[in-house]
């Protein structure tokens, strides 16, 4: 079997099994490249019809090229578009970094509208091969009512069975992704003819590796203008994909202090 | 291979074994000496470690959360990704401490091979064992032993051939070949991705050339179609029935069977999202849709398979399961089964034996403790489609779910059970049942009884036989309708065709249920004697006849009945002369209820008549029966 119908097989299973066992969903789409393949696959696991909403928490601070991608495709892939706001970086816990005090902002404004939707489960596209911590994630992650992930004790997952049965206020984040990397999604990205935001490719000589607020994510030097040149580039680069995103690399525990409260 | 073609091949390995005995070292040095760590890992690494004021620590790469740096200890199961000329890694490092074996087992299921880790100085552990044990039962089929911290031992080769010899020993007794076992120091690098010059002796391959050794995980050919119905979509026009095909080949026009509901349908067309053109076949590993070419209607949880090669339906079934629960499993406990999208209530009928993974030693148990590994017997509330794991692995394991969480897992066996598909499958269509001119009520006025079935089981010599004549008898002098139907009666006419495999038996169990049925209704008192060690061929025999069905368990142990041996039986079983004995080499499964209890240990031959006597006179007699019976008990003399 051809490794990305590998991948993409893994994922629309994920997307089915969520969608049968878990009553109310939501899909976060946060405009960048691994959202725009989660989309896509949903597309593909429900035959063309995605048969929840597509949320996007906007910080109010990403790139302008992002909100007319999210304008444009909201029409043509015909989604169920769903915008929540984020309170400001004041309400948020002091004792973080700035950048990830920043980006905590995300989270507030998910468990806003988590609570109220009354969404069960949301699915969201992180992938292991970003940060340590991702890379401990399940595919089926339950979160306490709170909001709360429980790292140090995380439900077994294997042959393909889910955690799906929960008790009461537990939440679930659904990650699709999980097992691709990011050049599976480059690959996939061109295989499928999948849109993708203008800022990842080189304008004089920069590009985003990947996109974030626009105050806290900074481009990497490259050349690389189209998909082809991407991925040749990540074929050699020892430079990592979450380099340009601040919070990421503050202090040693804030990203997971991040993920811990609720963070994808 | 080029890695650089998205076709390329991606091969998973698991890192496992004993806590401490260097899992994560060996990983983050295999991917440092491979050139695969991102620029300023290793100084953030290094960062980490003086701020906390620790040596350099290897495992800070994948352990990431800050229990695990606190506590020095890999609590889950985390995955990293690197290259070789070859093709692409995902290296799953799983924990090694005991407490986390739930992690260990998220791990390790998800390779095409595993690494086992063993500490040269401290030799093999307690989770060496039972991580190649679980490797085996979770299906991981290739294994490297790698023997580490050589450098603890002066890299002496002795050391290293004693680890190889013991190691070897225990696997060979699992059925599992090492692919290679190496001696390496991944602290200082030897063997690793480069061969060491302190191990002259060793002439083997690195780390590095055994992970280009294993083999992709396809499937094999030649397995029946398996596509478990995971959703039935409506989003339109079409009506969708989702699933991953996870053995064989489904093709449009192919004619499929649903089990355990047994339908049949045609598919129409595979349906496709932004597909080039519709595919017309779908092969193992695709998540697809397909239409029928008729509507019928069909449930998640079906099996779709072909005609000639369905998977088996029963109620019950052989299990070898892990256990993970806080909870011990014990018999009699009732757990959610999930058989990949069937989801069933079981219930634990016995634990054959738990077994030790450390000596392979097998011991009678009430319970299975977490972390265990057991044989067990598991049956379900409602007919399940299984295959035996050793034939289809996909469809024939399992989880097991104690309250919300999967807590233990098995790989299903049939051994000494049979397929009850044929028992339950109605071949004729057509046919209606013909209205009788006469009632049941009718029929019992006249007789001054009602029909029904005394099914008695037991094991073999147990009294089954003696007690129904001596109670036909009985019966027949109180005036009562009354018929014997005897094993060793029916083998000679009606069952004549039948042997004694596990599917005959239960044929045989079918058929004498069925015939004592219709016998009932014709208003007699059917006396059975048939072992009939399983219970679910008695559930059926139960809903054949209905409420006029009562189950007398003639009780007598095992070692009872062979002190009795009144036909020679057991003495030849032990001798090996006669397969498949129930109670030596075929399992007896005692009812849990009984309708009636005669224990012929305590009670003789006229006691135990007695009060099978009290129990019908009390159920069968009739609105006029004490007139009859005073009647048949004049008679009686």
């Amino acid at each position: 079997m051809d490794h990305l119908d590998a991948l993409e097989s893994q994922s629309i299973y994920i997307f089915r099994e969520a969608f049968n066992r878990i009553g109310n969903i939501a899909m976060l789409w946060s405009l960048g490249k691994d959202s725009n393949v989660m989309v896509w696959l949903a597309r593909k696991a429900f035959f063309g019809n995605i048969p929840f909403p597509a949320v996007h928490i906007d910080t109010g601070k990403k790139f302008k090229e992002m909100y007319e991608f999210r304008d444009r495709y909201v029409e043509e892939w015909g989604l169920n578009f769903v915008s929540g706001d984020c309170p400001p970086v004041e309400d948020m816990d002091e004792s973080l970094p700035p950048a990830a005090r920043s980006a905590a902002r995300k989270t507030a404004g998910l468990k806003t509208m988590l609570e109220a939707q009354k969404w069960e489960g949301i699915f969201a596209g992180i992938r292991r091969d970003e940060e340590g911590t991702r890379a401990k994630e399940r595919y089926f992650s339950p979160r306490s009512g709170a909001g709360v992930w429980d790292s140090k004790d995380q439900p077994p997952e294997f042959w393909g069975q889910f955690n799906t049965d929960f008790p009461p206020n537990t939440h679930l984040r659904i990650h699709p992704l999980l097992h691709w990397t990011e050049i599976d999604i480059w690959r996939y990205t061109q295989r499928e003819g999948i849109p993708t935001v203008s800022l990842y490719f080189s304008k004089d000589g920069r590009r985003y590796r990947s996109l974030g607020d626009e105050d806290i994510t900074s481009p990497v030097t490259s050349d690389a203008s189209t998909i082809e040149e991407i991925i040749t580039e990540l074929e050699t680069t020892k430079i990592a994909e979450r380099q340009g995103r601040a919070m990421d690399h503050e202090s040693e525990d804030a990203f997971e202090r991040l993920r811990a409260d609720g963070y994808m | 291979m080029d890695v650089t073609d998205p076709s390329a091949e991606t091969l998973k390995v698991a890192i496992v074994g004993h806590v401490d005995h260097g899992k994560s070292t060996l990983v983050g040095r295999l991917l440092h000496d491979t050139g695969s760590l991102p620029d300023g890992k290793l100084e953030s690494i290094q960062a980490i470690c003086e701020r906390r004021g620790v040596p350099f620590e290897w495992a800070f790469l994948m352990d990431a959360l800050q229990a695990e740096r606190d506590q020095g200890i890999t609590i889950d199961t985390s995955q990293i990704w690197f290259s070789t000329a070859r093709r692409q890694y995902v290296i799953i490092d799983a924990p090694g401490h005991k407490e986390f074996l739930k992690n260990m087992i998220t791990g390790a299921a998800a390779g095409d091979a595993a690494l086992l880790i063993i500490d040269a100085d401290e030799g093999v552990k307690e989770q060496s064992r039972r991580h190649g044990y679980l490797l085996h039962l979770l299906g991981v089929r290739q294994v490297t032993v790698a023997v580490n911290k050589m450098d603890l031992v002066a890299y002496d080769q002795g050391r290293f051939e004693a680890i190889e010899k013991e190691y070897n020993a225990y696997l060979s007794e699992i059925g599992v070949t090492a692919t290679h076992i190496i001696p390496v120091s991944a602290r200082e690098g030897d063997n690793v991705a480069t061969r060491s010059s302190a191990m002259e002796w060793y002439d083997g391959p690195t780390v590095l050339d055994a992970f280009d050794h294993f083999q992709v995980v396809t499937q094999p050919e030649g397995l029946p179609l398996r596509m478990p119905v995971q959703d039935v979509y409506r989003f339109d026009d079409r009506r969708i029935i989702a699933g991953r095909i996870e053995s064989g080949m489904l093709r449009v026009g192919d004619t499929v069977l649903f089990s355990p509901s047994n339908k049949t349908g045609k598919i129409r067309s595979i349906e496709a999202w932004n597909a080039n053109r519709p595919p017309m076949e779908a092969p193992a590993g695709h998540s697809i849709g397909f239409t029928l070419e008729d509507q019928i209607f069909v449930e998640r949880g079906e099996v779709v398979s072909h005609e000639a090669d369905p998977p088996i339906e029963t109620d019950v079934f052989r299990a070898r399961i892990f256990w993970l629960g806080e909870r011990d499993l014990s018999p009699g406990n009732r757990y959610t089964i999930k058989l990949n999208t069937a989801e069933a209530e079981v219930r634990v009928q016995s634990i054959e034996h738990v077994i030790d993974t450390g000596d392979l030693s097998t011991a009678p148990s009430d319970q299975v403790e977490r972390n265990g590994v057991a044989e067990v017997v598991l049956q379900s509330d409602r007919m399940l489609a299984i295959d035996e794991f050793i034939d289809v692995p996909s469809s024939g394991r399992f989880v097991l779910l104690d309250g919300y969480t999967i807590a233990g897992g098995g790989i299903i066996s049939m051994d000494g059970y049979a397929d009850q598909r044929q028992l339950t499958t109605v071949r004729a269509s057509n046919i209606q049942r013909v209205e009788h001119a006469i009632s049941a009520d009718a029929r019992a006025r006249r007789n001054g009884h009602v029909g029904g079935v005394l099914w008695l089981t037991g094991l073999s010599g147990s009294g089954k036989s003696t007690l129904a004549v001596a109670l036909e008898r009985r019966l027949f002098n109180l005036g009562y309708q009354v018929y014997v139907l005897d094993g060793d009666n029916v083998r000679h006419g009606l069952n004549a065709d039948l042997g004694f495999a596990p599917e005959e038996r239960a044929e045989n169990i079918r058929r004498v249920g069925e015939v004592a049925a219709l016998m009932s209704r014709s208003g007699l008192v059917v006396i059975t004697a048939f072992i009939s060690p399983y219970r679910s061929d008695r559930d059926r025999a139960r809903r054949a006849t209905g409420d006029r069905y009562h189950e007398i368990y003639v009780k007598a142990d095992l070692a009872t009945c062979e002190t009795r041996d009144p036909k020679g039986l057991y003495a030849k079983a032990r001798a090996g002369e006669i397969a498949e004995f129930t109670g030596i080499s075929a399992p007896y499964e005692a009812p849990d209820q009984p309708d009636l209890e005669v224990d012929t240990m305590v009670l003789d031959v006229e006691a135990s008549v007695e009060s099978m006597v009290e129990y019908v006179r009390g159920r069968f007699d009739s609105g006029t029966t004490s007139d009859v019976t005073e009647t048949s008990n004049a008679g009686g003399r």
